[in-house]
């Protein structure tokens, strides 16, 4: 099980309505900027509990899951 | 051509969708139940864990407490619960538009046109993955030429399976299942259908219809069409919405009612309710029906006939107490009370007019009531009340317009 962190998200939004997130906040309030998105599904995070739509991100060399569940966005964190 | 039709049903749906949020619950016993302290403290639905302690839906928190002390239990989230039922019917939608809800957690689909993405089985299964995966939640699935057959078999296996049922095997599969897990045969059906020597489907289906029609009415005739898997009833398209035949909303209170104030504020807080819903539908009722339970959960209902159409909560309310006192002697305090209202017409007929009331007065209540609804709508339930509830406001201090959103559902609509 990981822990479920909600986190400030930067995206930016194109004209037809298409969100791309383009960095993430921690909660220690360092930013890591998401290189590439390489899939966009819906899921659910069975590991932090929830579910939404689940952008795969490449950050920093790692893949992350990055879920926006209700407009709320967050991260199965490792501990 | 033989129809292919889904029964998609939500294994132990609210305790499934509170258990994806909180993980470290997984392994617990939970159940969703109502607000003890207000006295609606019965289990709603359990977890896995929780059914193997024979925890049931329907039974009092206390008991199940008995039957496992370290049962979590956590109240009801309806706003979630209701956006997961929606995101489930946003997976359905992707194969057929032909889809009807049943309650939150249970939805038929009619796949017959749906060739493109498979037959039935294959569909069953691909929605029965993509919920798991989307959602986080487990579906069961029966898959039948017919309703009946459909939702007999997404209770066959579960959870998260699927149960197909053809033609041919629907003798070695339905037929042995007791009569009580058919629709429609309550606990009442099943004591009649015991009484000729009926328990099983299977018993039900070589009765004659004729005989089954001696004993039960017409009701026989569906019974029997239900057991040989000759219903033919259609499966409504999304979107569809059923007539409304009543609107009622019921309460427990959070204290026993002792005497004849404390059940006006009650019946008064539901008749305001009731009447704004048939206002919001441009309806005026012609019969109230009033339920009362006392303590010791004995219960009865009674209705009668207005002398006019109305929609005015006052006089709904007015009609029910009068309703009350004539029926109730006040053997014991009372526990929960209802009023429901039929026989619609809408606000647009024409009525008749009455020689000895004034027409004005009339159009001021219902000109006075729009004011009221529209100030309910912007402000919230309470910004404005009556005295009355002032008298109490433990009594009057509930909201059923906006908290019982989720209304029962009927198989037989049309009939």
């Amino acid at each position: 099980m990981s822990r479920k962190v909600f986190v400030d998200v930067l995206i930016r939004q194109d004209k037809d309505g298409k969100i791309t997130p383009l960095a993430v906040t921690w909660e220690d309030g360092a930013v890591y900027e998401i290189d590439r998105v390489t899939r966009v599904c819906r899921a659910a995070s069975l590991k932090a509990g929830g579910a939404g739509i689940r952008y795969t991100c490449r950050i920093q060399n790692q893949e992350t899951y990055l879920f926006n569940d209700d407009d709320k966005w967050f991260v199965e964190a490792k501990n | 051509m033989e129809r292919s039709i889904l029964h998609v049903d939500c294994n132990k749906f609210y305790a499934s969708v509170e258990c994806l949020y909180r993980p470290e619950l997984r392994s617990l016993p939970v159940v969703v139940g109502g607000d003890v302290e207000k006295r609606r403290g019965i289990v709603l639905t359990k977890n896995e864990v929780a059914a193997k302690y024979n925890i049931k839906t329907g039974e009092a928190i206390w008991q199940a407490r008995q039957k496992c002390p370290q049962l979590v239990c956590l109240p009801p989230n309806f706003p979630l619960y209701l956006r997961y039922s929606r995101l489930a019917r946003d997976i359905y939608a992707r194969y057929t538009d032909r889809i009807e809800p049943f309650g939150l957690d249970e939805c038929w689909l009619d796949v017959t046109g749906s060739g493109l993405f498979g037959d039935g089985l294959q569909i069953a299964e691909e929605i029965r993955e993509r919920v798991k995966f989307e959602l986080g939640i487990t579906v069961s699935i029966g898959v039948s030429y017919n309703k009946i057959f459909a939702k007999l078999g997404s209770d066959y296996k579960k959870p998260d399976a699927v149960t197909l049922i053809t033609k041919k095997n629907f003798k070695s599969i339905v037929w042995p299942l007791p009569a009580s897990d058919l629709l429609y045969v309550g606990r009442a059906t099943t004591g009649k259908l015991r009484n000729c020597g009926i328990y099983t489907i299977g018993d039900l289906a070589c009765r004659t219809p004729e005989y089954l029609h001696t004993v039960f009415g017409k009701v026989g005739y569906m019974l029997y069409a239900f057991a040989n898997g000759l219903d033919a009833e259609p499966v409504c398209a999304l979107g569809d919405t059923a007539v409304i035949k009543s609107i009622g909303n019921s309460t427990t209170a959070p204290r026993d009612l002792e005497n004849e104030t404390d059940v006006k504020i009650v019946y008064y807080v539901l008749a305001e309710s009731v009447a704004r819903r048939m206002r919001e539908q441009g309806f005026r009722c012609r019969t109230v029906c009033v339920s009362v339970r006392d303590n010791e959960l004995v219960s009865f209902i009674r209705q009668c006939k207005l002398k006019r159409y109305t929609a005015n909560a006052k006089e709904i309310a007015e009609s029910a107490m009068d309703l009350f006192r004539q029926n109730y002697t006040w053997p014991k305090p009372i526990r929960s009370v209802g009023i429901s209202c039929t026989d619609f017409e809408h606000e647009n007929s024409h009525f008749q007019l009455d020689f000895y009331e004034s027409y004005e007065k009339r159009a001021k209540m219902e000109s006075l009531d729009k004011t009221v609804d529209t100030l309910k709508s912007r402000f919230g339930n309470y910004c404005i009340q009556r005295g009355l509830m002032l008298s109490d406001a433990g009594l009057s201090g509930f909201n059923p317009y906006d908290d019982h959103t989720i209304h029962p559902i009927a198989y037989l609509k049309s009939k």
